[in-house]
């Protein structure tokens, strides 16, 4: 297969970028997305060109380190799929392809395709945990849970943070990323008695970063990967407005 | 020869005495203190936030130490434990199927092949149990029955049901635990998180371990940093085979750089090659991805019994169908430990019996579970997991069966240990992966996550500080110390170097020439003429990548060539000693598997009289000096390993 790509090129932070346009030949459909910008890649480098910076790690669809906008939607077009887990059968011979960063206030590009999200990990920081040291924990049985009870907050927890969220909401708002884990911990017995402070740290900190609000549109779940509900989102706001 | 021995050098297990059960009390008891309010003045760095790194700098953070986290990743909650999938082992003996500490001692100590220390073991097996506790009170969803009770399942190489797991995301789960813990310490200000930096080298001030260097990846300031103790967690370097289940960021740089300061590495040539891996379907691939060990409790192993079968999978009857692993080792069957599972793979396809376009594959099939359990029972068990197949390979496995095939996975080699995870360094700690010491030849499956958290949790909070209590009063450490300023003018000459040789090459070309030839000559099967062969093969592409790579020169700022020449180029050099280390042992054990050692039927021939020994290598400027630490077994017999 061969492709048309038009590749957001920005050297850094300060300056400006541009989409800048290359082709890719002789690609094989069970290559992954992520492989045949690899192939670019070493072409650009033994040709004297600067490669295309972009991130990626576990190449698993785990890890939350890969995010690209693919033709307009964050992880490209498949429901429930990162970047990294895209592979070129689900695009036509002879397209042309459109990638850019994921983008949002929050998220400053570093360089080309590759972005800042240290702003997730601060809201984690702002409360995102259950306070318990090692060692004092009781033994686990002595807590029953019910299955829908841990399944439901293995649903939430299952977010990889990625980011897409953020990346797909015209208001660049957090708050399915926020309100996953909120509703992860809240769901849990041990997770119960932090859970209103939790709430109030978390939410304060999305909007100190510069996350927008959430009007429900729901282009968040749409493309989340791991599919969390914005059901999440509305469980957070009347825990915050409570 | 490719190296020497040196018989004079014993080295210091620390094993305390007495029973083994009461060993690590033993321990406890006589380890120095630190008060209260005194820990605050200790600074500590850790290199690596996977799930040892991050639990072990929570842990430290917690008790009042000032501790200092770096990681290549953009966040610690990407290390690469998060894609740990099939669950975490601990003895809780929840199902009342007869196990014990004892048991899950010995199933270790078995499953690695008696070649690990006792002691260990024993404490892994010992600690396990109170990581469970602590996972669940951190929010860790593992799975439940409809009780509300902890569920479990089975894993590789053993005959009870002690893995605790959450979906196929297990590693995901406590990762994000861990990270969580973590966070709270950075909020605490106890810990400082720095992240996009990658360790380049290990400053030593008179043979103790004092700081490190690292590279901002976004910036690419060199910078000096100071600790009174430095604990490597990097993980694994099975990246090293260039094709494997690892991220790709993974590396052995770390360890390596801590090696070549005088740290000794253990046994590096023993890789967990999995048998549960997506097959190769190009030269384009860059990594094989994992399908969990936990498949194997309801999937069944086969491949066709005719060479030459060109029927569909659901065409062939039973018949003409071979389930090997069922037909060679019939009381453990499709959960033979990995190693066997693995061996067993590459003999059937060896042998032309593979399946798939590149017949390089077996079947996973879960007909026979689906018709018995329906559908749901199995989407509910593995749901993800199938989910991740049809996007890679854009194949049902609900309607045919997996093809699968074994891949480079986990390193039990590692730094050196003692028993209170410290290198021959003093001030050097390792812990989780990047260290040898529990799993011996060969790992079980779900005991990778264990050992990364009990060191982290349990077993490092204890140790390191009685490293810090003996050594009297903290120092302040200088960063300008003659030391820091020779390591930093020594890595930023080596960045500059590689931008400077202009060749033709880039560094995933010698990467994946590197990966042939140790998945050829030092992968599942090793022998004397290829091991020599490889070693040879090694020294030549190392020649030629220091004269033909081709990266981008820039050095400051973002720049991934030059990034990946730094790994590739201790790759090169861990490659070595790997081959070295493997020719070294002239015996079959674990993942270790040397075709002049093995019985008529193909199984492995441990040799106890010449091998009882963990195999510890120092760099010296003639090559590799082996030195051994015999293994001492006072409470077991060493056994041949059988699981048919």
């Amino acid at each position: 297969m061969d492709f048309k790509l038009k590749i957001w090129r920005q050297e850094q932070s300060s300056e400006k970028g541009k989409m800048t346009s290359y082709s890719v030949k002789d690609i094989s459909p069970d290559m992954s997305f992520l492989e045949m910008l690899d192939q670019l890649n070493e072409n650009l480098t033994l040709s004297g060109q600067s490669p295309v910076s972009f991130d990626s790690d576990c190449r698993e669809g785990i890890c939350g380190q890969c995010g690209l906008f693919i033709n307009g939607r964050a992880h490209g077009p498949n429901a429930h799929t990162s970047t990294c887990q895209l592979h070129m059968r689900s695009f036509k011979d002879g397209d042309t392809i459109y990638i850019e960063p994921f983008r949002a206030a929050a998220f400053p590009i570093k360089k080309d395709l590759k972005i800042d999200r240290s702003a997730l990990d601060k809201i984690i920081i702002s409360g995102g945990f259950i306070s318990v040291n090692t060692g004092q924990a009781p033994e686990a049985n002595q807590t029953l849970i019910s299955s829908d009870s841990v399944e439901a907050a293995f649903d939430a927890a299952a977010c990889i943070g990625c980011g897409a969220c953020v990346a797909s909401c015209k208001n660049s708002s957090a708050s399915l990323f926020t309100a996953a884990k909120i509703s992860h911990l809240a769901q849990l017995p041990q997770g119960k008695i932090e859970h209103k402070s939790r709430t109030n740290q978390m939410v304060r900190k999305m909007d100190e970063l510069g996350f927008g609000s959430c009007s429900n549109t729901g282009a968040c779940e749409v493309e989340c990967p791991q599919g969390i509900s914005i059901s999440h989102i509305a469980f957070m706001n009347k825990s915050y407005f409570k | 020869m490719y190296f020497s021995t040196d018989e004079k050098q014993i080295p210091k297990s620390k094993v305390p005495s007495g029973e083994l059960k009461d060993k690590w009390s033993n321990f406890k008891n006589q380890a120095k203190l630190i008060s209260p309010n005194n820990r605050k003045n200790y600074n500590v760095i850790i290199v690596g936030t996977g799930l040892s790194g991050a639990s072990a700098a929570a842990s430290l953070a917690e008790l009042g130490y000032n501790v200092s986290v770096f990681c290549f990743q953009d966040s610690p909650r990407r290390a690469h434990s998060v894609a740990a999938q099939g669950g975490v082992n601990a003895m809780k003996n929840y199902k009342n199927d007869g196990d014990s500490i004892y048991r899950m001692f010995y199933d270790t100590l078995k499953g690695g092949d008696f070649r690990a220390r006792e002691a260990n073991v024993y404490r892994l097996a010992e600690c396990s149990a109170h990581l469970i506790d602590q996972a669940v009170a951190q929010g860790v969803p593992f799975a439940r029955e409809y009780s509300g009770y902890l569920s479990n399942r089975s894993f590789g190489g053993v005959q009870v049901s002690r893995t605790f797991y959450a979906r196929g995301q297990t590693g995901q789960q406590l990762l994000l635990g861990a990270y969580q813990a973590l966070m709270r310490q950075v909020k605490a200000k106890k810990i400082k998180s720095y992240t996009r930096h990658e360790m380049l080298d290990l400053v030593l001030i008179n043979g103790v371990a004092k700081g490190i260097i690292a590279r901002n990846l976004d910036t690419g300031e060199i910078t000096r940093h100071t600790a009174n103790a430095v604990v490597l967690a990097t993980g694994g370097f099975g990246k090293i085979y260039y094709l494997s289940t690892l991220a790709m960021g993974c590396n052995g740089s770390a360890i390596w750089r801590a090696h070549k300061k005088g740290a000794w590495v253990a046994s590096p040539s023993w890789t967990q090659i999995h048998p549960t891996c997506l097959p190769q379907s190009g030269s384009y691939q860059s990594k094989l991805t994992l399908m969990s060990e936990s498949l194997r409790n309801d999937g069944r192993i086969w491949v066709p019994l005719s060479k030459n079968e060109n029927r569909k999978a659901a065409d062939i009857p039973e018949e003409d169908r071979d389930y090997y692993l069922e037909r060679r080792y019939p009381s453990f069957g499709n959960l033979a430990p990995r190693d066997i599972a693995s061996r067993a793979a590459k003999e059937r396809v060896d042998a032309g019996h593979g399946v798939g376009t590149l017949k390089n594959a077996v079947y996973l099939d879960f007909k026979d579970a689906i018709e018995k359990q329906g559908k749901e029972a199995i989407a509910k068990k593995y749901g993800n997991l199938f989910d991740m197949y049809q996007k890679i390979t854009g194949i049902n496995a609900y309607n045919e069966p997996m093809k699968i095939s074994p891949a480079a996975h986990f390193s039990m080699g590692g730094l050196w240990v003692d028993y209170e995870l410290s290198t021959n360094i003093p001030g050097l700690f390792a812990i989780g992966e990047a260290n040898f010491a529990d799993h011996g030849a060969n790992r079980l499956g779900a005991n990778s996550l264990l050992q990364a958290c009990v060191d982290g949790y349990y077993i490092l909070p204890q140790t390191l500080p009685h490293y810090l209590a003996q050594s009297g009063k903290p120092d302040p450490i200088n960063s300008d110390d003659p030391a820091f300023i020779e390591s930093e003018l020594k890595v930023k000459k080596q960045l500059e170097e590689f931008g400077e040789i202009n060749g033709h090459k880039t560094v995933d070309y010698f990467h994946r020439e590197l990966g042939k030839i140790l998945y050829d000559k030092c992968g599942l099967s090793r022998s004397e003429k290829g091991l020599t062969t490889a070693i040879e093969a090694i020294k030549n592409l190392r020649k030629s990548f220091y004269t033909d790579l081709k990266i981008p020169k820039k050095i400051d700022g973002i720049n991934e060539e030059l990034e990946k020449a730094g790994r590739v180029a201790d790759y090169l050099e861990i490659a070595e000693l790997m081959c070295i280390d493997a020719l070294s042992r002239e015996e079959s054990c674990g993942a270790h598997f040397r075709t002049e050692h093995q019985t008529n039927d193909g199984e492995a021939i441990r040799d106890d009289k010449a091998f009882n020994f963990i195999s510890c290598w120092q760099k010296s400027d003639h090559g590799p000096v082996l030195i051994k630490e015999t293994l001492d077994f006072e409470f077991t017999t060493p056994t041949e390993r059988s699981y048919k």
